[in-house]
């Protein structure tokens, strides 16, 4: 052994144990893989201690679970630390992303020496979840940091390679672990840790073994903050003449840079009302870009047409109780969820939807002249919402339920006459107004004046909020239509908006612009 | 029923002399406590010893083989008053908790214990909740060992240490007449170890033979004159006993040279720490050696004087490593060295933090300033010790802060707790926001988003008694939480009944889910499982109604949101006076699930008819504004992006973890939130009926499905 004596005479060993942390949350398996590498490391005549910090954390929460190890020897105890040194760990194993990252942020994983084994998958804490916009964190920012931080990282889903194992993660991380050879151990020792468990074997094995080999194949998982989205070029053809009409439209009409969304605008609306109603978005489209055209946009790539491409699609393919019944009875609907439910088969599907109708869901599907006739009679509104306005159970898989949904999505015919589509046409040409009008002063505000549709969204009652929301942001304009920033003004005052449900940021950010 | 079983690892309580055994230091204090030959055991849950009482409870077949009883008390302080037994009696007894809460509530019997002493060994081993994981304030249960004179054991952070400790804590505690409390940390609860065990004991003297031959000697009663005598007694005899016997058995220890300039005088749970601290400034090793005196305290109150001044002359300089504030044992050694007119110079608090938790790189800075001022000499090779600084210091790790999010423990996924807070959210929207008094237990997660309810949480039962302030004429009314286990504790008198006593006119919220769940699912009396040993199934609502109360209404099935609602805004509205009580009841998921699903899967084997239940999203119908999730928080339910081109913003998705508990489908049915929520039920092993039904009724669907379909014109997907 090592030793270092000093003029005290007193004999020092060099030996150092080997440490691990486990960064897991709550229920993730975190305390099995420590306890299978504890009995590994001690069938391999080590000295193993492990310690973790559980209480309420096996609910949800984050946890550490900490080992140290050392060959064992005669006549000696070592003394093992019961929690992990920040600049002193041997190796991370974090079995989600967000936890690698925190493993970095406590100074777990330094260049000089930590191994990081990490899962790549995500599962969103609330505060990510709750936020009316997208609030996941960044991945890349992690994978920035932990390269940076780590000796090694060993980084691909876990979860998704153990889940498709039929086993779960802890074997998977132990298969990645044992794979990095940190430990001068031989892959059937780790094989023999988890029979000696007894408890669901093949199924662990076959998750250690995929993990172990897909560990072998020493590249990391590539993660993007950008999620994919399916922008499809535009074909040659779609095989009808209505349609190709449209495709035709599109080519004719509108710059190259637009086509993938406008496709994407025409196939949404086609599938929401029929392709007339598509042409009828084709021809908004092409005023907005005529207006676009007029203004320079060519030297702007014609962002304008593209936004509006998007969002006047998705303003058109409003929301309604027509558009529902329509998606739920489908059958391609039907197979989906029996794909996504995973069932067999010899095992019998059928869904409940929880619904709850209205009255004003109601009158927006009636003509017109009707619905407002009785929104302007409160007693009638009254008297029949109290016999609408209830949640209702509907068995798509039955008969009953089949026909009433079968029958509301019909109305879809009729849709164009209804007060909810008369009201839509108002709000949508409002909004355009205001971003054509705004287009000569100042084409990236107007970008974004398009852009602020992004906040409608929702039902009932988040509608509305949604609605306010958009009211309040696009009430900044006559402070912004001048300045040169205004552009990135309003697109702040949107993300502001979409940061929490009642607008407590907005307001915030709104009270700035005022300032300006 | 706990939801941990220890079934197999309890077979390790029968190991004998000799013997290895390897495990976590929970199940080693049990074989302790059996080699001990204890009498009775008793305790209440509570992390970090929750296990133990699981353990204890689990060895059922163990003890009765040894005659050893064994109680899950109803309280804390039930579980103190316990060890009366061994008062008058040759019996060892030993009880335990969660420290310093637990201590609060035990602290009556245990003054009471402590004034009158023991003849048999009592022995109370705490589990002290300090520091990282930790779920209460942060104070020392040194302070109990203090004020009522008992002694309070430390043994370092290993097993046989601890083994050690509660062995010695008997004869300590027999030597000295007086209880003992063995201090244990949370890490050294959870740590795998080992051993080498001993053969257990049977009791020498039975409980048995204590009830048939009844000893009584008012001398040992609390109540004036006796007490004076007591007091007396505990410094003059007790004392001076338990100081004779950590002396005579040497329960402290000394490591390294014995002589040096410096010494290090640490608590024995802080042993570990300090070593590997010592060993990163290269003054000590793996294997324990040391280039620094240690003196180490594996009792930590009384103070063995004439170990301390032993340890202490001589020495320019000592150090006392002491977690937690105030700073007692440092104190007390400025006292001690001030009275003997010692010279040498005591460091503490005055360089190391003053609260907080004692960890290695802690304690590292620690030393060397103590060395740096006192022995430089002692740092001269000094290998480079570990530093994450450089690191956490860079901008793309400081990025971090910005996107890791915080995780707190919360509700479990399918918590029946969940749909109770987003109801009295949607009374919220309604209503108002009203004053929330919390209490302890899962229900005070929500405290933390999404729900953000709840304002103040004074202990274990008191939620209510803790609104009775607000008992005056108000617009709105006081609602108060409090859980079936805080119920049963404390709050059922201290509460409920201080409620009715008082005309409190606020809303009392009992959540009952059939178990003392946070502690990790034991039960207890309104638990609904049969239990062969407890008496369970005794109903709240008889309870409250018995002690008094008049408005109070039961939920079953806390799922019902919009029932919920309006059972609360009834509370909050209704003229009635007196305490509003509503008793939420639905069984904790996680407990239920650990218990259906086996039976579950067994009758889908043999081929009966069983109907799974999961919740789905619609991806097509949401529109990515999560104010389901809002709702909710449930795990299950997360975000996705999809590859949508005109959607900005994820959409809401339920995962395979789902146990179809409805809380979302009936959260967005009451909320009028959207359609989007489905519940698929899968039918298992389905009867020649439900195929029938089901290819008729897919037959009809499909002709509709199809004929739509063809009468369409869309783009090809």
């Amino acid at each position: 052994m090592d030793t270092l004596t000093d003029s005290m005479g007193t004999m020092l060993s060099a030996d150092k144990p080997f440490s691990i942390a486990i960064l897991a949350m709550g229920g993730q398996g975190g305390g099995v893989l420590a306890d299978w590498i504890v009995a590994l490391a001690e069938s391999q005549g080590w000295v193993a201690q492990t310690s973790s910090v559980p209480g309420v954390a096996q609910r949800t929460g984050a946890t550490i679970y900490y080992l140290e190890m050392i060959p064992a020897r005669e006549g000696v105890t070592p003394i093992l630390s019961l929690m992990p040194t920040p600049g002193d760990v041997d190796v991370v194993i974090a079995a989600e992303l967000m936890e690698a990252g925190r493993s970095v942020m406590r100074g777990l994983v330094t260049p000089d020496k930590t191994l990081l084994v990490a899962s790549t998958h995500r599962s969103f804490a609330v505060g990510e979840k709750e936020k009316p916009g997208d609030g996941i964190g960044n991945p890349e920012t992690v994978v920035d940091a932990t390269d940076f931080a780590a000796k090694k990282t060993v980084a691909f889903d876990m979860e998704t390679l153990a889940a498709k194992n039929g086993s779960v993660i802890s074997s998977a991380m132990f298969g990645a672990f044992a794979a990095t050879r940190a430990l001068p151990f031989a892959k059937e020792a780790y094989e023999e840790t988890i029979k000696a468990g007894g408890k669901g074997v093949s199924a662990s094995l076959k998750a250690f073994d995929a993990a172990y080999l897909r560990a072998l194949k020493g590249e990391n998982d590539k993660l993007s903050a950008t999620p994919v989205k399916r922008l499809d070029p535009l074909p040659q053809t779609a095989g009808h003449a209505e349609l190709d009409r449209l495709l035709t439209r599109i080519r004719a009409e509108f710059p190259e840079i637009a086509h993938p969304m406008l496709y994407a605008g025409v196939k949404k609306l086609t599938d929401f009302q029929d392709p007339r109603y598509a042409d009828e978005y084709l021809t908004r489209v092409a005023e907005l870009h005529a207006a676009d055209r007029a203004q320079g946009g060519a030297d702007k790539g014609f962002a304008f047409t593209v936004q509006a491409a998007k969002y006047v699609a998705v303003a058109m393919a409003y929301d309604d109780v027509v558009r529902v019944a329509d998606l739920k009875v489908r059958g391609s609907r039907f197979e989906r969820v029996r794909k996504e439910v995973g069932v067999k088969e010899d095992q019998i599907l059928y869904m409940t939807e929880y619904m709850h109708p209205r009255m004003d869901e109601v009158c927006g599907t009636l003509p017109k002249g009707l619905g407002l006739w009785i929104e302007q009679r409160p007693k009638v509104f009254a008297f029949l919402d109290k016999r609408i306005n209830k949640g209702r159970r509907v068995k798509t898989g039955t008969l009953f339920w089949f026909s009433g949904l079968y029958l509301i999505s019909a109305l879809r015919r009729i849709r164009r006459g209804s007060l909810r589509h008369f009201r839509e046409i108002e709000h949508r040409e409002a909004w355009l107004h205001k971003a054509l009008e705004v287009l000569p002063i100042n084409y990236d505000l107007a970008v974004e004046v398009i852009g602020t549709r992004r906040l409608v969204k929702g039902y009932s009652d988040t509608h509305a909020r949604g609605l306010s929301k958009f009211d309040r942001v696009l009430d900044a304009l006559p402070m912004l239509r001048a300045r040169e920033d205004g552009a990135v003004w309003l697109k702040r005052l949107r993300q502001a908006a979409l940061l929490d449900e009642t607008g407590i940021a907005l307001d915030g950010a709104l009270k700035t612009v005022a300032t300006l | 029923m706990a939801e941990r079983s220890f079934a197999r690892e309890v077979e390790d309580l029968k190991l004998g002399e000799g013997d290895i055994f390897r495990g976590e230091g929970i199940l080693a204090i049990t074989k302790a406590l059996l080699q001990s030959g204890v009498s009775y055991v008793g305790g209440y849950q509570g992390s970090p010893i929750s296990h133990l009482m699981d353990v204890l409870a689990d060895a059922k077949d163990v003890m009765n083989d040894l005659g050893v009883h064994f109680e899950s008390s109803a309280s804390e302080a039930a579980a103190a008053a316990m060890l009366s037994a061994s008062v008058m009696y040759p019996v060892r007894g030993a009880v335990t908790w969660k420290s310093t809460a637990g201590t609060n509530v035990a602290s009556d019997a245990l003054s009471n214990l402590s004034s009158g002493g023991v003849t048999g060994g009592a022995l109370v081993i705490i589990g002290e909740d300090f520091g990282e994981g930790s779920s209460i304030m942060q104070e020392r249960s040194h302070a109990f060992a203090m004020k009522s004179q008992m002694w309070l054991l430390t043994p370092r952070p290993n097993l046989p240490a601890i083994v050690d400790a509660v062995e010695k804590g008997f004869e300590l505690s027999e030597a000295s007449n007086t209880p003992v409390m063995l201090q244990v940390g949370i890490r050294s609860c959870h740590v795998h170890g080992q051993f080498t065990a001993k053969d257990n004991k049977r009791p020498a003297f039975t409980l048995r033979e204590a009830m048939e031959n009844p000893r009584r000697d008012v001398s040992r009663i609390v109540l004036p004159p006796a007490t004076f005598l007591h007091e007396k007694e505990k410094l003059e005899r007790r004392w001076p006993a338990a100081v004779q016997f950590v002396k005579d058995n040497r329960l402290n220890e000394f490591f390294g040279p014995e002589e040096g300039d410096v010494g290090i005088i640490l608590q024995g749970g802080l042993y570990n720490s300090a070593m590997r601290a010592l060993q990163q400034l290269g003054l000590a090793d793996v294997y324990g050696n040391s280039r620094v005196p240690i003196y180490c305290m594996n009792v930590a109150y009384p103070m063995i004087d004439d170990e301390v001044i032993a340890f202490a002359a001589g020495k320019k300089a000592v150090i006392m490593l002491e977690e937690g504030a105030p700073e007692y044992i440092e104190q007390t050694l400025h006292t001690l060295m001030r009275r003997r007119d010692i010279q040498t110079k005591v460091s503490g608090k005055d360089i190391l933090p003053l609260g907080g938790e004692y960890t290695a790189p802690v304690l590292v800075k620690g030393l060397a300033a103590f060395f740096e001022a006192n022995a430089p000499q002692l740092l001269g090779n000094r290998p480079p010790v570990p530093d994450a600084e450089p690191v956490l210091n860079d901008p793309k790790v400081k990025a971090l802060a910005e996107v890791v999010p915080a995780r707190p423990a919360g509700f479990c996924t399918g918590c029946p707790e969940r749909p109770i807070f987003a109801a009295m959210k949607l009374v919220e929207k309604e209503l108002g926001e009203h004053h929330v008094s919390a209490d302890i237990g899962c229900h005070l997660f929500s405290i933390l988003p999404p729900f953000n309810i709840g304002g103040t949480t004074m202990g274990y039962g008191l939620g209510p008694a803790s609104a009775s302030a607000f008992n005056v004429e108000a617009d709105k009314r006081s609602i108060s939480v409090m859980g079936d286990g805080g119920f049963w504790h404390n709050g059922l008198a201290s509460s409920v009944g201080n409620a009715v006593f008082n005309k409190q006119d606020g809303v009392i919220l009992v959540v009952d889910n059939f178990y003392s769940a946070a502690t990790g699912g034991q039960d207890i009396l309104s638990s609904r499982a049969q239990n062969a040993r407890r008496k369970t199934n005794n109903s709240i609502v008889d309870a409250v109604t018995g002690i008094g109360a008049k408005w109070v209404r039961q939920i079953d099935r806390t799922y019902d949101v919009a029932k919920m609602r309006d059972t609360l805004r009834e509370a909050l509205t209704t003229k009635e006076t007196g305490p509003k009580i509503i008793v939420a009841s639905s069984e904790c998921m996680l407990n239920k699930q650990r218990r259906v699903k086996p039976q579950f899967n067994k009758a889908v084997k043999e081929g009966k008819r069983m109907v799974k239940e999961r919740f789905g999203v619609d991806e097509d119908v949401c529109t990515g504004d999560h104010a389901c999730i809002r709702l909710s928080g449930c795990p299950s339910l997360s975000v996705k992006h999809t590859d949508d081109p005109l959607k900005d913003d994820p959409v809401a998705a339920i995962d395979n973890s789902c146990v179809g508990c409805g809380n979302c489908g009936e959260v967005s049915e009451a909320a009028v939130l959207c359609p989007s929520f489905y519940r698929a039920d899968v039918i298992n092993n389905p009867t020649g009926w439900d195929r029938f039904l089901h290819r008729a009724r897919n037959a009809v669907i499909g002709w509709l499905q199809q004929r739509r379909q063809s009468s369409r014109i869309v783009f090809a997907d």
